[in-house]
């Protein structure tokens, strides 16, 4: 039931897009601040409107918060049949978080890009390319069927490609972008697949049209079509969120500029797909099968790459496997169908994500482009505002109380354990990781904050820096210094400019409240972020328990709040570690990894998961290109065939131009031999 | 009677002397030959009525042409046939062909009724012969008739362009 | 009285009519050749006698009448072409006449 107004849902991509294109064909002409004029301009009026739309549908919601806005453009995409695909735009309670957040965050990071890319080249192709990601991704979030869904989803993917590669003047950088694509489109594959059974057995893809029909259906416990098509949406999401399998280009992503990997790889496109997930949810909650694989994938992923996490040394890539390993958690929440819990984590990470990240960026930038956290140190004073910031974002992800961290996690904590779907198994593998994820972000805020300054050091440990850079990169050839070539003569660390420290400040004050929203009943809050999503997400009913609410007695609210204990005492745990390890006694974790060499290598090698991929699918896949396709097919089949048909056209050729001897004679033998076929035929003929 | 007797006579002759062309390696001989099939040619029309086409035969054919094969074989001053190398494709694969071409003609020729005769010297058209043609000639055949006309006078023409000496 | 019948003329002219291609792939001098396309032009000649006699048609020897005119001209013709090649080629033997071969 759409209210009656028209809020030209369109606009809000529309604009970005338009930025996009004059920065695009003009920007190479303009001056960098024209340039950044156009951007912020068109980003700041797209999060207006978005927010001017929100509130309308927000007058809206507090009568009716059912009321969904879903009204399309007058013209249709595709009509084959019975199946129609609208240029549909969607606006419920999800779509408005995911749309806020895009545009808000998006605008944030668009300001600090002015200050961080400020003496990079090619700076109007990289803010085209941003504000063209910021078009598919709104697409993403605000269409109102899948197909137009994918549209955004594919665009966003390619934005990823295209800003990956931004320097693509580096091979590692080129083939990071490559990567990112080529893995994206495997998932892509199957989400294809996914929506070609929605197709089949619900004549479209329209988000309402499809979840009506999916409601009247029942739970579908064994491997049938809803189970088909969750695991088809789901292998989609893998891509798109780097969950295990298809995690592999996420670290490295990171050959992009920092902002980049804010943007994209930790507050937008990469949850894509959890957005897809939860708008599929009456799918998935038909589906006990399907719930339960992508809570395993989204637990282990979570404690897989949080180990990786442990042993890096680039800040960036310690940042990349740690939003691999948050997205697992969001996946998890999914998959024990806490839906608004993986929302909410997805809202929080947006913030603390982003600001580390962006964080990261202001002492690449302080320290003149050096990326390697072993390298770093002693920051605190230097620049404190960085200091201060990336401080609150350490403890938010860390899930210290009350910060937003805390709530969100604890939330997903929570629900695994408690909920129909969830498991003890699962909340224990949450815990495990999350002291983990304590750990190494304190290793990282302490290696880079404190002690003394070590840029242009040469300890021993750098005598490993050879053996151990390889683990940079999966191509080996790229340098691990100045991968964003930061480096710019104005000599010393120093702070970074206000254009770069107002987005931080920003995010940082977002990531402290941005928690207050969710606070459970337990803690007597009104768990508000819940309530107010639940008329988005469709759960069966058949699911008694699993209600978006949760679990809700008071004697359940007592555990809650034991395992929200537990969970503080674990992060502190883990800071207290990271503490010891760095800080107190620095010479710990020499001697700790020199004692689980083997294991510690493994870890370093992210587990060798890039060789084995090369190994089992590159490898096979490129000889048979080459043996099978290329030679045997292209050359032999289809040129041997066009050739051939020359050669025995020339054959052919060649036989007749016997008969064209120039002997005269053997010319009237010819003839004599043709007349006496003919006589021979009418005689024939005349015998019959 | 004495049509059977005639016919064998100058039929044999005939094929004598196509024989002969064939046979003869000078090609004066050949060419004489040829006048002698042509002139027992033009007796057997006589037995078969076609008297006008006797004498056309004797004066045209005989006695034009080829007269102008003898004067073309003396300008040439052709001599005996060589033996060369050449294709013997066409002695292997053109005798057969041509005895096959035989059979088969004569196949079909013996297949018809024996009974069917012909009549001595018919006396076609009225009054005679040269009288019935002349009439077909200018009133139904008008128009190929003037044709050929045409047609010698450009055979003519190439004639005398394609022999004239180059400059 | 014993008549002759169709047949045998036929015969004759079929006889004729193979000496002639007999000749005509056999015979290395060009002149020959053309002698014997002017004996099977014969040959046809008396087989359209013989048929105009049979079915008592004048329309017969009309057609033997330009058989001849064309004959006629066509020896003209071609005696011209071969004193042309003769001119160039300085032989009669048709085996070297052989410069149309690819």
């Amino acid at each position: 039931m759409s209210p009656d107004i028209n809020l030209n849902l369109w606009i809000i991509p529309i604009l970005p897009l338009i930025g996009a294109a004059i920065n695009g064909f003009f920007g190479r002409r303009f001056k960098n601040g024209m340039v950044s004029f156009v951007t912020l301009l068109f980003t700041a009026a797209s999060f207006g409107y978005a927010l001017w739309a929100a509130t309308q549908v927000w007058h809206g919601w507090s009568v009716n918060p059912s009321a969904v806005y879903d009204k399309a453009l007058p013209f249709n995409w595709i009509v084959a049949g019975d199946f129609t695909a609208p240029f549909g735009f969607y606006l419920d309670q999800l779509s408005m978080v995911m749309m806020l957040v895009v545009t808000g965050v998006g605008f944030l990071i668009h300001i600090y890009s002015v200050g961080y890319m400020a003496h990079e080249g090619g700076y109007y192709r990289f803010f085209a390319y941003l504000n063209l990601f910021m078009f598919f991704m709104l697409t993403l979030v605000l269409a109102n069927n899948y197909l137009l869904m994918f549209v955004g989803w594919e665009g966003v993917g390619l934005a990823s490609y295209l800003l990956i590669g931004f320097y693509f003047n580096k091979d590692s950088a080129a083939n990071a972008g490559k990567k990112a694509f080529i893995v994206n489109r495997i998932g892509d594959f199957a989400f294809l697949l996914g929506m070609f059974l929605l197709i089949q057995h619900f004549h479209s893809l329209n988000f309402s049209a499809v979840f009506d029909q999916v409601s009247k259906l029942g739970i579908d416990n064994g491997w049938g079509l809803l189970t088909a098509i969750a695991l088809l949406l789901m292998i989609g999401a893998t891509g798109k969120s780097a969950q295990i399998p298809l995690y592999v280009w996420l670290p490295d992503a990171m050959e992009g500029p920092t902002p980049v990997s804010a943007l994209i790889h930790a507050a937008t496109m990469v949850t894509a797909g959890i957005y897809m997930i939860t708008r599929s949810s009456a799918i998935f909650s038909r589906s006990p099968h399907a719930l339960m694989i992508v809570a395993i994938i989204g637990a282990v992923t979570a404690l897989f790459a949080a180990t990786m996490g442990l042993a890096q040394t680039d800040i960036k890539r310690v940042l990349a496997y740690s939003t691999v390993s948050q997205l697992g958690y969001m996946f998890m929440a999914c998959g024990v169908a806490a839906f608004s819990a993986g929302i909410f984590h997805l809202m929080t990470h947006a913030f603390f994500k982003a600001l580390l990240f962006l964080g990261a960026g202001s002492v690449i930038h302080a320290v003149g482009g050096e990326q390697d956290m072993r390298r770093m140190g002693g920051l605190r004073k230097l620049t404190p505002w960085t200091f201060g910031v990336m401080g609150i974002a350490t403890l938010a992800i860390s899930g210290i109380f009350p910060l937003s961290g805390f709530f969100s996690k604890d939330e997903i904590l929570w629900q695994a354990f408690s909920s129909k779907h969830g498991h003890p198994i699962l909340w224990l593998i949450g815990l495990i990781t999350a002291g983990m994820t304590s750990f190494y972000m304190f290793r990282l805020f302490f290696m880079t904050f404190f002690g003394d300054l070590r840029l242009g050091n040469s300890t021993g440990e750098h005598a490993h820096a050879a053996a151990v850079s390889s683990h940079h990169s999966s191509t080996g050839s790229h340098s691990h210094d100045h991968a964003d070539d930061h480096g710019h003569g104005h000599g010393g660390v120093h702070e970074s400019p206000w254009v770069m420290l107002a987005p931080l400040v920003v995010l940082a004050v977002l990531s402290v409240v941005g928690g207050w929203v969710g606070i459970p009943k337990a803690m007597h809050g009104g768990d508000n972020f819940k309530e107010f999503l639940s008329p988005a997400i469709k759960i069966a009913q058949e699911i008694p328990g699993t209600t978006v609410a949760g679990a809700e007695s008071s004697e359940s609210g007592g555990q809650e709040l034991l395992f929200a204990a537990i969970s503080i005492v674990v992060a502190l745990t883990g800071i207290f570690l990271a503490w010891l390890l760095y800080l107190k006694r620095p010479e710990l974790p020499g001697r700790i990894t020199a004692r689980v060499r083997g294991l510690y290598t493994l870890v370093l090698n992210k587990y060798y998961v890039d060789e084995s991929y090369g190994a089992l699918f590159v490898k096979p896949l490129l000889a048979i290109s080459t043996y099978v396709l290329w030679k045997g097919v292209d050359q032999g089949v289809i040129d041997g065939t066009v050739n051939g048909a020359g050669s025995i056209s020339k054959g052919i050729g060649g036989g007749m131009r016997k008969m064209q001897s120039g002997n005269i004679r053997s010319y009237a033998a010819w003839i004599a031999i043709g007349g006496t076929f003919a006589v021979a035929y009418m005689l024939w003929k005349a015998v019959q | 009677m004495l049509h059977h007797v005639l016919f064998i006579i100058f039929g044999m002759i005939c094929v004598a002397g196509a024989i002969n062309l064939v046979a003869q390696r000078h090609p004066i001989n050949s060419a004489l030959s040829l006048v002698v099939v042509m002139g027992s040619l033009a007796m057997i029309y006589l037995l078969l009525g076609a008297e006008f086409l006797a004498a056309i035969q004797v004066i045209v054919y005989a006695g034009a042409i080829m007269v102008l094969f003898v004067f073309v074989i003396m300008l040439l001053n052709a001599g005996e046939e060589e033996r060369t190398q050449g294709n013997h494709f066409a002695l292997w694969l053109g005798a057969p062909a041509v005895a096959t071409l035989a059979g088969m003609l004569m196949w079909i020729v013996f297949r018809n009724d024996p009974h069917k005769t012909v009549a001595l010297g018919n006396m076609l058209g009225s009054p005679d012969n040269t009288h019935g043609l002349a009439n077909l000639l200018f009133t139904k055949y008008l128009l190929p008739f003037e044709i050929t006309s045409v047609l010698i006078l450009i055979a003519i023409m190439g004639a005398v362009v394609l022999s004239k000496k180059e400059g | 009285m014993d008549s002759v019948a169709l047949s045998e003329y036929l015969v004759l002219s079929a006889i004729l009519f193979a000496l002639g291609v007999y000749g005509f792939i056999l015979k290395r001098n060009i002149i020959t050749i053309f002698m014997s396309i002017e004996l099977m032009l014969n040959a046809v000649n008396l087989s359209f006698v013989a048929f105009a006699n049979y079915w008592n048609l004048l329309e017969g020897q009309v057609l033997v009448f330009f058989v001849m005119v064309v004959a006629a001209a066509e020896a003209a013709v071609g005696l011209a072409i071969i004193i042309a090649v003769f001119r160039t080629r300085q032989t009669l033997n048709v085996d070297r006449v052989n410069l149309l071969k690819l």
